[in-house]
């Protein structure tokens, strides 16, 4: 298996599309092979600048995302994007459509685009798109997009991957900025208005601009730029408001803080999902577990000293599931 | 108790008692009730205003005062494949059969700005209509046809100033002036973002070249109809009969603000709007359909737009049977279907008629399946009797609270379109796509769920061989068109041409009106894809946004 | 978790410009639990494949109205072979006359749905055929 990634890493690092595309699926698919995968392209990352976007839905996402690709592509640099969907709670199935509108980076060599599914990401497991970051920064690439739609928590939760996040917005999306969730402006790093040539745009600006004001602690105020990505205006401006912005983070030491907290929360999600696995789902699985439910439910036995009792022989080193069953 | 609740409570209770109805509920592809019956309580609308006269406004009983009792609608069947020589002769074929008009149906390379040996094109190439590249093949397309006899529908969008450059120029060769032409371009942008995908350009310049024809056509073919507001492809693309009246009323509408913004005044081009209308299966909705647009579209002319003419106010419209609805299976019975959507359009006072053919579902027609397709029009004009006196099925309560339903609840999609900033903005947030696609899935769930039968699909099916004999383009078409092209380009003078192209590009820069370039151009044969290509360069290209 | 999610392409080549059969076998694929990854309308052979390689999707649908696809069809085959993704399947539907369909079959096209196929047997046959992992 060890193998196996060594020829596809190798493969990515050169380029080759398909490789890169492999190892996402694999990753993708989680357990003992993406975590294997994982740990053999550790030493490789942290190369990468990880930038995300997001924004409400019709704020032009994608195609704000095609015309800044092109313009790093232009200074030489390779492109990943992670355009990440919502999956349906209900199907769990999506529709993944942020291509349509990144058809002329398909055939370009040095961007790699890959579609993913929030899939059932809540309850604390890391989202894939995290690991997919990795990989492609692995392999090389200069510079990683994640691109989300700012509407519901896993799609906030995508963003705690990126470096330095982008919030877009558009004039006449009904109540402008209000269409922004207060989350998502807590996120922001720099700010932009799509659209720029509709009625309103410039309003859009000055209200975020208010809004930013308001919750404004910082030192320094944060940069809210107008553009047009369909026409192509103020995308050179953006690029290089996010390479400023991004220096900034990084000579503050600010940069070096976030990744540093991001390692925190990526390792503790990845102990807490150890724990889950390891600890609580064979407590859930045993029979004990569900004849103790019975006694809490007819009060014969208080569920917080059973709690209680569970994680004190969790410390001396049982696995809990003992508990009772003398 | 009135007698209906009478009748309710004893007659029917007993029936119902006996035997329960064939579902729980009845409903229209819109999603409108449907009751039991229908009384003189459900219709109150006052006649004079809400009906009114054939001619005079609302225009709900038809535009002109005689209807088919001066001339049958005009049959007028879509045709075009291959090269211009070929359709050439299925024109003459089809006026020779007793067509009255032309409907020229054109290959995607020369909808979407390309020519036959771009890359683009492979594969395309004279498939879905004729291949015309320049000049030289719109001579070819009507040679032997003489342009101020004949009326053409050109089925052509995006680059429709060049195409009907192409005609103006052909018809100059013909000797005849632009001023005696008659026929129609679809030139409704609109609808291609929300529902048939053939666009070049982005909202802005493609508006532009919208109203500069509007323009330029005012002054100098006063007799072409300038834009075809197309419903029929929203239809097709899964829309209901509502939503259809809906979303090309309030393309209109953008249309006309757009001419208005453009500094015309309202009677100098509303006279030359038509539209265009689908025909499903549902009879008398579908002739409710027609009636409610019509009255709808007077009304906002005069109300909104402050007409004056009469003819500014009429809603004139062409319809074509419903492709949709037409099955793979059992192919034949598509004639019965197209059958009864030619009643309904008829029955709905349309002013022309395409008729599809049985085989569609399955390749281009055969000129048998036209032949019985087009017989079909003509058994209902001269047979059936309901063309001898107009708009019959006016009175009928069901259909009358029908058309006032419909009207309802296409003003009430107009309204929600108006406060997002009106068509135009509707398209580009997806809005207009996302209730078609929504519509269109849920009538899929529902033919899947057997809630909706069609025939020889989800039931009356049978094992049936492959259907022989259907029409194939050959791949030698486009070889030959390439061919073509490239001896047209070799023997022109390209000195001119690019003189041409190149006071094109500079005019589209500005903001002159671009047609009387554009033509031009054609007259020294530039080619549809070098035209198109320079306004491309300066109006970009549109980028959709995908609705799912 | 860790049950493979079926990943579908549904792509429109060529020029024609409806997609209401695209869209609705996207919405039916969604909703039975796929990722339907959709590329839009006008997609070249090459832009299908690139992006079909880099999904890393088990199947691509490709749907055409035009007559295009004695064509596009087996020239997307092709372009898989060639990027060595023939474990890819294809599939495609949209107005194909019952006699290019052994032609078409022949050149690598896994099944063809003409119009009037329930949605619910495509998804049956992506299920069988891309179901259950490597």
């Amino acid at each position: 298996m060890r193998q196996d990634f060594d020829d596809l890493l190798t493969k990515g690092r050169a380029g080759d599309k398909r490789a890169v595309a492999r190892l996402i699926s694999t990753i993708e698919q989680g357990g003992e092979e993406s975590r294997s995968l994982l740990t053999q392209l550790w030493p490789h990352t942290g190369q990468a600048r990880i930038f995300g976007i997001t924004g409400p839905p019709g704020a032009g996402k994608s195609t704000l995302t095609n015309a800044l690709t092109k313009c790093w592509r232009a200074s030489g640099l390779r492109v990943g994007i992670i355009a990440v969907d919502p999956t349906s709670p209900f199907t769990g199935g999506a529709i993944l459509g942020d291509r349509v509108r990144m058809g002329d980076l398909t055939l370009d060599k040095g961007v790699f685009i890959r579609s993913m599914g929030t899939r059932g990401q809540l309850g604390g497991l890391s989202p894939a798109s995290a690991g997919a970051v990795h990989v492609l920064d692995a392999c090389g690439y200069d510079l990683i997009l994640l691109e989300t739609v700012g509407v519901g928590q896993s799609e906030v939760a995508v963003m705690e991957t990126a470096d330095l996040v982008l919030v877009l917005n558009v004039p006449g999306l009904g109540d402008d900025v209000q269409a922004i969730k207060a989350g998502i402006l807590e996120i922001g790093d720099l700010f932009a208005v799509n659209k720029a040539d509709r009625p309103g745009a410039d309003r859009t600006a000055n209200e975020l601009r208010a809004m930013l004001e308001l919750g404004e602690e910082e030192k320094r105020s944060l940069p809210v730029l107008l553009v047009s990505a369909s026409q192509g205006t103020g995308i050179e401006e953006l690029c290089a408001a996010l390479d400023t912005q991004y220096q900034y983070l990084d000579e503050s030491g600010e940069l070096a803080k976030r990744r540093s907290l991001r390692l925190r929360s990526e390792l503790l999600t990845l102990v807490r999902e150890g724990i889950e696995q390891h600890l609580l789902q064979p407590l859930l699985d045993s029979p004990t577990f569900q004849q103790s439910l019975q006694q809490f439910q007819a009060r014969k036995e208080s569920p917080y000293l059973w709690a209680a009792e569970f994680v004190t022989q969790i410390k001396i080193g049982g696995s809990g599931c003992e508990l009772h069953e003398s | 108790m009135n007698g209906k609740t009478q009748w309710e409570s004893e007659l029917v209770a007993k029936a119902l008692a006996k035997s329960p109805e064939r579902r729980s509920s009845f409903e229209t592809t819109s999603g409108i009730p449907v009751e039991r019956l229908y009384t003189p309580e459900d219709y109150t609308g006052s006649y004079e205003d809400q009906l009114g006269y054939p001619g005079q406004y609302p225009f709900t009983r038809g535009i002109q005062p005689t209807m088919y009792r001066g001339r049958f609608w005009t049959m007028r069947q879509y045709a075009g494949f291959a090269t211009a020589e070929e359709s050439n002769k299925r024109y003459r074929y089809l006026l020779d059969q007793g067509q009255t008009g032309l409907s020229i149906a054109f290959d995607l390379p020369t909808q979407i700005g390309y020519d036959s040996d771009d890359p683009m094109a492979h594969g395309e190439v004279g498939k879905v209509g004729v291949a015309i590249d320049s000049l030289a093949d719109m001579e070819i397309l009507f040679q032997g046809i003489p342009l101020d006899k004949v009326s053409s529908s050109m089925t052509i969008n995006a680059p429709a100033a060049v195409l009907l450059a192409f005609y103006i120029a052909a018809a100059e060769k013909q000797g005849v002036p632009a001023s005696a032409l008659k026929g129609t371009i679809q030139n409704d942008i609109l609808k291609e973002y929300a529902a048939r995908g053939t666009y070049i350009f982005p909202p802005a310049p493609s508006m532009r070249l919208i109203t500069n024809i509007f323009e330029f056509c005012s002054q100098n073919v006063p007799k072409w109809n300038t834009i075809s507001i197309s419903g029929y492809h929203i239809r097709e693309a899964g829309s209901t009969a509502a939503q259809e009246i809906a979303f090309t009323l309030a393309d209109g509408i953008a249309y006309v603000e757009a001419a208005l913004e453009a500094g015309m005044d309202v009677d100098d081009f509303a006279g030359r709007l038509s539209f265009f209308f689908n025909a499903h299966n549902n009879l008398l909705e579908e002739v409710a359909k027609y009636r409610a647009a019509r009255r709808l579209w007077a009304k906002i002319m005069k109300e909104r737009f402050h007409a004056k003419k009469d003819r500014s106010m009429m809603l004139r419209f062409h319809t074509q049977t419903g492709g949709s609805t037409l099955t793979a299976q059992q192919p034949d019975n598509n004639i019965v279907r197209v059958a009864i959507q030619t009643l309904a359009a008829v029955l709905g006072g349309t002013q022309s008629l395409h008729t599809n053919s049985r085989d569609e579902a399955l390749a281009l027609p055969t000129e048998d399946s036209v032949r019985i397709a087009l017989r079909t029009q003509q058994i209902v004009a001269y047979e059936s009797g309901v063309a001898d006196t107009i708009d019959p099925l006016a009175g009928s309560y069901y259909v009358e609270r029908m058309t006032d339903e419909l009207q309802a609840a296409a003003e009430e999609y107009i309204a929600k379109i108006d406060e997002m900033g009106g068509a135009v903005k509707a398209v580009e947030q997806g809005y207009i796509q996302r209730e078609i696609a929504e519509s269109s899935y849920q009538y899929q769930r529902q033919v899947e769920s057997g809630d909706q039968i069609v025939v020889g699909v989800n039931k009356f099916t049978i094992e049936e061989p492959p259907v022989k004999g259907l029409m194939h383009i050959d791949a030698s078409v486009a070889e030959n068109q390439i061919k073509k092209l490239q001896a047209m380009k070799a023997g022109r003078d390209n000195v001119l041409v690019r003189q041409r192209l190149d006071a094109l590009r500079t005019a589209a820069e500005g903001d002159s009106n671009l047609m009387p370039l554009i033509l031009d151009c054609a007259r020294v044969y530039c080619t549809e894809g070098e035209i198109c290509g320079e306004l491309r360069k300066v109006f970009g290209e549109y980028r959709p946004m995908e609705v799912l | 978790m860790s049950e493979k999610k079926i990943r579908v392409l549904i792509a429109k080549p060529g020029l024609d410009g409806h997609d209401r059969g695209a869209k609705v076998v996207a919405r039916a694929l969604r909703d039975a639990g796929f990722e339907v990854i959709y590329t839009g309308l006008r997609q070249t052979p090459e832009q299908i494949v690139e992006a079909a390689v880099s999904e890393d999707v088990d199947a691509v649908g490709l749907s055409l109205l035009s007559g295009a696809h004695n064509y596009l069809f087996p020239r997307v085959i092709e372009l898989l072979r060639e990027q060595d993704a023939n474990g890819i399947l294809v599939f495609g539907g949209g107005v194909i006359p019952e006699e290019d369909i052994p032609g078409l079959k022949q050149a690598g096209v896994a099944e063809v749905f003409t119009p009037g196929t329930p949605t619910s047997e495509t998804v049956d046959f992506l299920r069988a055929h891309c179901g259950g992992g490597e």
